[in-house]
């Protein structure tokens, strides 16, 4: 094999996984909900679908909902604007699904001697990057609830733009004060730096980012599950009695806008593991195997060691994802205006206070 | 591969700010503007300022246009522009103002083709590989962005933000007076 198709080879294999991994995984999370929401409120949930008379705990209901959805009318409303109405759902989900991209889902692994971190691309300011893909999605939802050309749509529209702007200005308050501690806004950096222990007799535990930023663990977990629009903020769409922006959508254009807060919500747990959870890394696996801290040590080949940091980073997610489910079917939701107060008046000043004191912290660190 | 993006991503830069000029519909105009900030945006990648690409995408096409967006949603609620434009008189001033503007561009661009242009950056010479720099020092890069506002121009940036509060507070006072 040349040496370009084997970096070809390489970037289409990057790219393929992450693609495959949050697509199924959006997917799979319509699932979830049904059986997680039926199993937290004693009922049996989504299970008549089925292949041969196979069942599989309902698992094909994701497979039945995309055929209904594109077998489905697509209906155009008489007074939309045509291209806009078109674009909004493809927005949507492009901008959830792209933001994965700089998230890394393994350590740098040897393929042919080359040196590939397994992330779909590397970008020296990581974080930056998926913020900015999650603050452009507000577009979709505003575009969706203006071109309806219906003013009910139109009010839900600018409730889940309100919402996402608040939702936003957290998470990236939040994330200040981790990217403070570990020094970069490369996320492979920032999950390096979560491998390392703590300090004095804390020495056993690794540092994740939960251990040195509880606060902002908590703070950006809201803020998460606001922008992912779904219960308990889930007043733009309201589905059971508010209308929301995407009323006037039928169709896959609809199952767009679902498949988008579907997709954000694994984006979400995706950066909670990379930012807070370690990434990939598996407790007290060095590069050339286990090291544990009481003198065991297990040595295992290099390929072994990235291959389970990989099986590590899939499972944190769905956990997380599984974690953000837990929530979404506790809580009552929340009014419009009171999300805007916890967003404004909670989250935000708190995200500033927990920088100014990461900042402090470290300095006494520093000069101690 | 280079060129190509480039070629690709300008031509749809002056097709999308062509858009924002002829377009008579408010919120295309805007989403138009959104295209052509993403659009300097990669160029500004493509110049390897990766920090910039990303500041502007947040800023401006993230906070600034949905702001806008906001607005134009929330201010016009119909589809056509509203009655004929107060200001058209000043229409007139567009023509010798945007010829200066043209005249600045030509005269920058000169300078600088036949200067040959220089890096404002220590080790790094333009046209060599970013990849051979190291990230302290490569510009565009968040290192280099970061020591610059906060070593160098540390008091224009400081300037910077006493005058966006100021715009703040003042904004807030004249809203609180219009409520009263």
């Amino acid at each position: 094999m040349t040496p370009m198709l084997t970096d070809l080879g390489i970037a289409f294999g990057r790219v393929a996984f992450v693609m495959l991994f949050v697509l199924n995984m959006g997917g799979l999370l319509t699932w979830v909900e049904r059986k997680q929401s039926a199993v937290m409120q004693d009922r049996i949930g989504a299970n008549r679908a089925s292949i041969f008379g196979l069942r599989l705990f309902g698992l094909f209901h994701p497979l039945a909902d995309a055929l209904k959805m594109l077998t489905k009318e697509d209906f155009l409303p008489a007074r939309a604007d045509r291209i806009l109405f078109t674009l909004a759902p493809f927005v949507s989900v492009l901008f959830a699904l792209v933001a994965f991209a700089a998230i890394p889902f393994g350590d740098v692994l040897q393929v042919g001697g080359r040196e590939v971190p397994l992330q779909a691309v590397t970008l020296n300011a990581g974080i930056l990057y998926v913020f900015a893909m999650l603050s452009l999605g507000v577009y979709g939802v505003m575009m969706a609830g203006w071109a309806s050309a219906n003013n009910y749509a139109l009010l839900g529209g600018q409730r889940a733009a309100a919402l996402m702007i608040s939702a936003e200005v957290a998470i990236g308050a939040s994330i200040m004060g981790v990217a403070m501690v570990y020094g970069s806004l490369d996320m492979m950096e920032i999950i390096r730096g979560q491998g390392r222990p703590l300090f004095g007799w804390l020495t056993w535990i690794p540092a994740w980012g939960i251990v040195t930023q509880p606060l902002a663990f908590v703070l950006f977990l809201t803020a998460g599950i606001a922008a992912t629009k779904r219960i308990p903020f889930d007043f733009p769409e309201g589905e059971s009695e508010i209308i929301g922006y995407f009323v006037e959508y039928s169709g896959m254009k609809f199952g767009m806008f679902m498949m988008a807060d579907f997709v954000e919500t694994v984006v979400i747990a995706g950066l909670t593991t990379a930012l807070f959870l370690g990434g990939w890394q598996v407790p007290y696996l060095a590069a050339d195997g286990f090291r544990f801290p009481w003198g065991a040590a297990l040595t295992l080949a290099r390929p072994t060691v990235v291959a389970l940091g990989v099986l590590a980073f899939c499972l944190k997610v769905a956990m997380a994802c599984w974690f953000l489910m837990l929530i979404r079917w506790t809580l009552p939701r929340f009014r419009y205006d009171q999300a805007m107060r916890l967003g404004w008046l909670g989250l935000f000043p708190l995200s500033i206070l927990n920088v100014v004191v990461t900042g402090v912290v470290l300095l006494a660190w520093r000069s101690a | 591969m280079e060129l190509v993006t480039f070629f690709g991503v300008a031509i749809l830069a002056v097709a999308s700010a062509l858009g924002l000029v002829l377009r008579r519909n408010p919120i295309h105009g805007a989403l138009f503007l959104v295209v052509n900030l993403g659009c300097v945006a990669v160029l500004y990648l493509l110049l390897g300022a990766e920090f910039l690409a990303l500041a502007q995408i947040i800023i401006y096409a993230g906070a600034i246009m949905v702001l806008f967006v906001f607005a134009i949603m929330v201010l016009i609620p119909g589809k056509e522009e509203t009655g004929p434009d107060p200001l058209r008189p000043q229409r007139l001033l567009a023509v010798p103002l945007g010829a200066v503007l043209l005249l600045e561009a030509v005269l920058v661009l000169r300078s600088h083709v036949v200067g040959g242009g220089s890096s404002r950056f220590p080790g790094h010479q333009p046209g060599s590989p970013l990849a051979a720099v190291p990230p302290a020092v490569r510009p565009g890069g968040i290192e280099s962005v970061g020591r610059l506002l906060l070593g160098d121009y540390l008091f224009a940036f400081e300037v910077t933000s006493v005058l966006l509060l100021a715009a703040l507070v003042g904004v807030l006072t004249l809203a609180k007076r219009k409520a009263e």
